[in-house]
């Protein structure tokens, strides 16, 4: 019971929260989707960070970490990496965006490019990555739920719960119900990660190299990685595909333009890297449950965390890690929400259908796009099959393939044009859903090759093709020389 | 430039780096050798990052004029 009066506290503080970021602001599209471009260094910093501590990280991290051992270890390193390319590549989007008052990722593609039909794909592609990552939140929040309460709530209604809280803040307060409630969300998994990593293997095992010494002698290999399937060149080539991915997310991409100054940003770059370290907690608590909790198997890897905590904390302990447990779904869903919202409405309505549609009205069908998506949403939480899992596996993927048009457009002369952009787009985007329906690998693609080079991420034959057809496409839609050259006497 | 070289000392510790430590023994503070050499490479890019910071003239220019670099 008292796990219960805790978690519903905590979601009643985050709807407070939520609905009160508003006050002081006109809630125009600006303020709505990109909170008017106000944010500070600590704002930005766990607007950017909540990409991390999402429920898939909480409950996936560990339940990784349980499940598989070592390949859990990359978590840390793509990041990590992703944040070394923010400190150039972030700059110029947030001077570009401010500019020319971008308020989505789509938006940017169509402005750099000059065509509405790439921010259109782009939207689409956002989209179809970012639902079942909502989906991915929802379903989180129902098992945390359901565990924490010891069954009292039904994982159906803890969705449904969670769902309409949810949506009444973003269509409220948009992205500023996102900032005000990580706040909350992050201190608290701050300090029970933290606690949990290092209570849990001293409780258990005694010290942190004991556990893992009991682990090895368990289970031999589980700690590094694999000669085969997910060995080191699995490792570095997702490390690498991930990374390039990361800040490619639509909704991360938007929490770039909520900053105030572009310095944020490099200071940043110095600040989260340290401040993910706190995932390696995450891992702890996965591992002391390897030999505590043994025998879950498939998605119930995912509840070790849980059950490792049910069976050593009082209930109303179980009720606080719960707590914080809903926050990492309801934070990052509501930032999913918003971006979706924003990128049916500014980039798909208007963008395609309503060319001439102002803001106001734009601003005003986005939060009615906020129920719809998220409907759809609990729709496929408690009733998606094998679909959405397959979107979900796909959405990495999805989202990297902006990389390479992204990156192009940043430079002082691009000669990417708009068909290679979305030719390349389109291509890598078909490759990705052809792999994963067909479950191809790159070892079956190429079956003499050695072992090592089997295990590389399927994802680099998605994104290469990509780059291929960018390029020949480019180079075949080139301007001629003549008009390329008034385009330059012109700047 | 160099500012750049030095931000891809981590991509070469981490990417690069893991083959050679892909080992569970000897534990380093409590951690599997190639855990805490990932983690190691995560406080080293901190700390080079803090540096690129330091060093790198845009940021100690005044704010308003950066736009302009």
């Amino acid at each position: 019971m008292s796990a219960l009066v805790i978690i519903a506290a905590i979601t009643v503080v985050a709807l407070y929260l939520g609905m009160r970021a508003r006050r002081g602001h006109d809630m125009n599209l600006e303020q709505w989707s990109v909170g008017g471009r106000s944010f500070g260094t600590a704002f930005v910093f766990l607007l950017m960070a909540g990409e991390i501590y999402t429920t898939f990280t909480f409950l996936g991290g560990s339940g990784f970490a349980y499940g598989k051992g070592a390949p859990v270890y990359y978590i840390l390193a793509y990041a990590t990496l992703a944040y070394i390319l923010s400190y150039w590549m972030l700059p110029p989007v947030w001077r570009y965006a401010k500019e020319h008052r971008l308020v989505s990722q789509p938006h940017f593609f169509t402005r750099k490019y000059q065509s509405p039909a790439l921010g259109v794909l782009v939207a689409c592609v956002g989209v179809a990555a970012l639902v079942p990552y909502l989906v991915l939140q929802l379903k989180g929040l129902g098992i945390i739920v359901s565990t924490a309460s010891y069954g009292a709530i039904p994982s159906t209604v803890a969705i449904w719960i969670g769902a309409v809280v949810v949506t009444a803040y973003v269509i409220v307060s948009g992205v500023r119900g996102c900032a005000w409630n990580s706040v909350v969300k992050d201190s608290m998994i701050l300090a029970i990660a933290v606690f949990l990593g290092i209570y849990l293997p001293v409780h258990y095992y005694g010290s942190h190299a004991e556990m893992f010494r009991a682990i090895d002698a368990a289970k031999p290999g589980f700690l590094s990685f694999a000669a085969k399937g997910q060995s080191v060149t699995w490792f570095q080539s997702t490390v690498l595909l991930t990374a390039l991915g990361f800040f490619m997310w639509p909704h991360t991409f938007g929490s770039v333009y909520t900053a105030k100054d572009e310095r944020i940003f490099r200071r940043n770059a110095a600040i989260l890297p340290l401040y993910q370290l706190i995932l390696l907690f995450v891992f702890f608590c996965g591992f002391a449950a390897v030999l505590k909790v043994p025998g879950l198997k498939g998605g119930d890897i995912d509840l070790s965390l849980f059950r490792l905590s049910l069976q050593t904390f009082d209930p109303w302990f179980v009720g606080v890690i719960g707590a914080a447990g809903v926050l990492t779904a309801l934070v990052p869903g509501s930032m999913i929400l918003t971006t979706a919202s924003t990128l049916l409405a500014n980039d798909i309505y208007r963008g395609a259908l309503m060319k001439d549609a102002d803001d106001a009205r734009v601003a005003k069908l986005a939060r009615w796009f906020v129920p719809v998506i998220a409907l759809v949403a609990v729709g496929f939480t408690l009733k998606g099959g094998e679909t959405i899992v397959a979107l979900l596996l796909m959405g990495y993927n999805f989202v990297t393939q902006l990389f390479p048009a992204l990156v192009c457009s940043l430079a002082t002369r691009n000669r990417v044009t708009k068909q290679g952009a979305f030719c390349g787009i389109l291509a890598g985007v078909l490759v990705v859903v052809i792999t994963t329906v067909l479950h191809v690998s790159v070892g079956q693609l190429i079956p003499f090759a050695s072992d090592s080079f089997k295990d590389i991420n399927i994802g680099f034959l998605a994104l290469g093709v990509n780059i291929v057809v960018l390029a020949v496409v480019s180079a075949v839609t080139q301007p001629h020389a003549h008009a390329d050259h008034k385009h330059a006497s012109a700047h | 430039m160099s500012l750049r070289l030095l931000a891809a000392l981590p991509f070469i510790g981490i990417l690069i780096g893991v083959p050679f430590v892909n080992r569970t023994e000897p534990l380093v503070l409590g951690m599997p050798l190639v855990l805490a050499w990932i983690v190691m490479w995560v406080v080293l890019t901190a700390a080079i990052m803090g540096i690129v910071y330091k060093l790198d003239p845009r940021n100690r220019a005044p704010q308003d004029a950066e736009v302009r670099s």
